[in-house]
């Protein structure tokens, strides 16, 4: 087993998820490294979207903003916000890797406000940016983040983005397209998807190094979990070279 | 139609798209010169109380000499779009610009952090917030392009985004299927900058339209800085490359490395050096007040504050990170 720290494991966890030939909307930071590392490994023909418009580019380097020269570096197309939202709205985009100050059992994120109330919040955060969108749009949303009990909450301050909302079928019932919604979480500790019927969170496979009492001691609220939990399958020297010489050589992300 | 649900998010602009035609009726259709300095065009078109809106995305193609400019001139009571805004918020917060914001990006630079500035601003109870997403802002301005009342959307449903929006819920006509109403929003005045104009405004922009076509169509007022002045013969040698025509325009304004320290794309990329400077010195209120003395109220125009920054020297080394060439020139 290769020494690798907790960015470069869930990273790469994401990147396997992601198979040749599919349509990833993503952000910057580690959704983008986990996507140039899918690419440079098992899925050259994977197509990254930017919401600023750039599509299927060729990343000579890690982008600073969603909107920045390199996420159109030699892309197939230059577009507009509109065009891309759009293109997900129609099903077109499989992925999309998401993040937030707080998520929940069922996966809605919030990246708006903590505490206070709406006009004068104690905590202002960013707002939705696309992330309302391409979690409401594209097929199997992703979230990756560190497994920290302030973070995984029983209950959320603000819905920014939907995940299945109260869980059943209240992700359908609200009007979103039926198909959509989260899929797996990647922690440090953990892989966590839901449970078909109630839609809560469940523990899928542990990472090298914890147990399922790390994680649910790392977690506001119960976590469900499979019968047979797996071990998740560290990085390979393989993909943690890629992914150090290659995506984020000059450790951006990775180096966090 | 029947309404389901509604926000209660307050509409900052009025969404009627007859009172915009009666706007752009009166609006000139005539092909004359509207070159003019940035800080006329400032002084004119941007007043205190209107809605404003900026192109780009944040600090990619972003107007960032004319964001400095309204700073200086000291414009209040402001609404604001925030849509796609990282450091043209950051610099509009702490001018303390707007009063009311329609959020959809707002206090974050993304993969640099969060604006302390910004933040204190928006905690201070002094900004009247109404909550949006990137898509439902960007489809607000293409109802306004298209000259209707809303577009209808599927995002939002079963969030506080939407409670907090200014949109309504209603049940489809055709399918049955739930649908969210996006209001038009005609922003009262938009500056844009584009890497290449004629004196009467007609815009050529490379790469990433962003929401910037529909921007353009949206707005009431708009001012164009541009990278360089064109002639007509070339727009019209190629009209393919034409974004915005000259009717939207009201002004355009010659500003060379104009969204500096921003990436304007096959230009110059962006001052990441200068911009966690800006971040950095903003932890300490009484450090940021002598840095919004030396940088924008000291400044007699943009060009004073590249030079603070390195003048050439800085837009030749970004011209080369730009370009992929900064690793392969090593004279430096």
């Amino acid at each position: 087993m290769a020494d690798y720290n907790t960015m470069e494991l869930m990273i790469t966890v994401a990147s396997r998820e992601l198979e040749d030939g599919a349509t990833a909307g993503v952000g910057t930071g580690a959704p983008c490294a986990a996507a140039m590392l899918a690419q440079k490994t098992h899925a050259p023909n994977l197509v990254i979207m930017f919401e600023a418009g750039g599509v299927s580019p060729i990343l000579p380097e890690m982008p600073i903003s969603v909107g920045d020269s390199r996420t159109f570096n030699k892309a197939i197309m230059a577009t507009s916000m509109a065009e891309i939202m759009e293109t997900c709205c129609r099903g077109f985009v499989d992925y999309t890797f998401l993040g937030g100050a707080q998520i929940d059992m069922f996966g809605n994120l919030n990246s708006t406000k903590i505490g206070g109330d709406h006009q004068k919040p104690k905590v202002r955060l960013p707002g939705s940016g696309g992330a309302n969108d391409f979690g409401s749009f594209c097929w199997k949303m992703m979230v990756m983040t560190v497994q920290d009990a302030r973070r995984f909450v029983e209950n959320i301050d603000f819905i920014t983005t939907p995940g299945w909302i109260k869980g059943g079928n209240s992700r359908y019932d609200a009007g979103l397209p039926l198909g959509t919604g989260p899929y797996k979480i990647i922690t440090n500790m953990a892989v966590m998807d839901f449970e078909p019927e109630s839609k809560r969170m469940r523990v899928i496979s542990i990472n090298p190094g914890y147990t399922f009492k790390d994680v649910q001691e790392n977690c506001g609220f119960e976590l469900l979990q499979i019968p047979k939990i797996k071990e998740t399958k560290a990085p390979t020297h393989h993909e943690l070279s890629i992914l150090r010489e290659q995506v984020d050589p000059y450790r951006y992300i990775i180096g966090r | 139609m029947d309404i389901l649900e509604q926000g209660i998010g307050e509409l900052f602009t009025d969404p009627d798209p007859d009172k915009a035609r009666l706007h752009f009726r009166h609006k000139s259709r005539k092909l004359e010169n509207k070159l003019m300095p940035l800080k006329e065009a400032i002084d004119k078109y941007v007043k205190d109380g209107e809605y404003l809106a900026i192109g780009g995305f944040g600090a990619n193609r972003a107007p960032i000499a004319a964001c400095h400019e309204i700073v200086r001139q000291g414009r209040k009571n402001m609404g604001f779009a925030g849509h796609t805004s990282t450091h043209d918020f950051q610099i509009l917060a702490a001018g303390e610009v707007f009063n009311r914001c329609d959020a959809a990006y707002i206090i974050g630079l993304e993969a640099r952090g969060l604006s302390n500035v910004a933040r204190r601003y928006m905690q201070s109870g002094k900004v009247q917030v109404t909550e949006w997403s990137n898509y439902s802002l960007a489809a607000r301005l293409k109802a306004a392009a298209m000259g209707v009342p809303f577009v209808p959307t599927r995002n939002l449903m079963g969030t506080d985004t939407f409670k907090y929006s200014g949109c309504k819920v209603v049940e489809c006509p055709f399918t049955g299927k739930k649908i969210v109403l996006q209001p038009a929003l005609y922003p009262d005045i938009s500056i844009i900058h584009v890497h290449e104009a004629d004196i009467y405004g007609n815009c050529r922009i490379k790469g990433i339209m962003i929401a910037d076509d529909d921007l353009a169509r949206a707005s009431k007022k708009l001012i164009i800085t541009c990278e360089r002045l064109i002639p007509n013969e070339e727009i019209r040698r190629d009209p393919t490359a034409t974004k915005i025509p000259y009717w939207l325009v009201d002004a355009v304004c010659e500003v060379p490395f104009g969204a500096y320290p921003g990436n304007m794309a096959y230009e110059y990329f962006s001052d990441e050096q200068h911009l966690k400077e800006w971040m950095q010195t903003e932890e300490d209120p009484e450090r940021f007040k002598a840095f919004m003395q030396k940088y924008i109220y000291g400044c007699k125009d943009h060009y004073d504050y590249i030079e603070l920054n390195g003048g050439i020297h800085k837009i030749i080394e970004l011209r080369l990170k730009e370009h992929m060439l900064h690793k392969e020139v090593t004279n430096g």
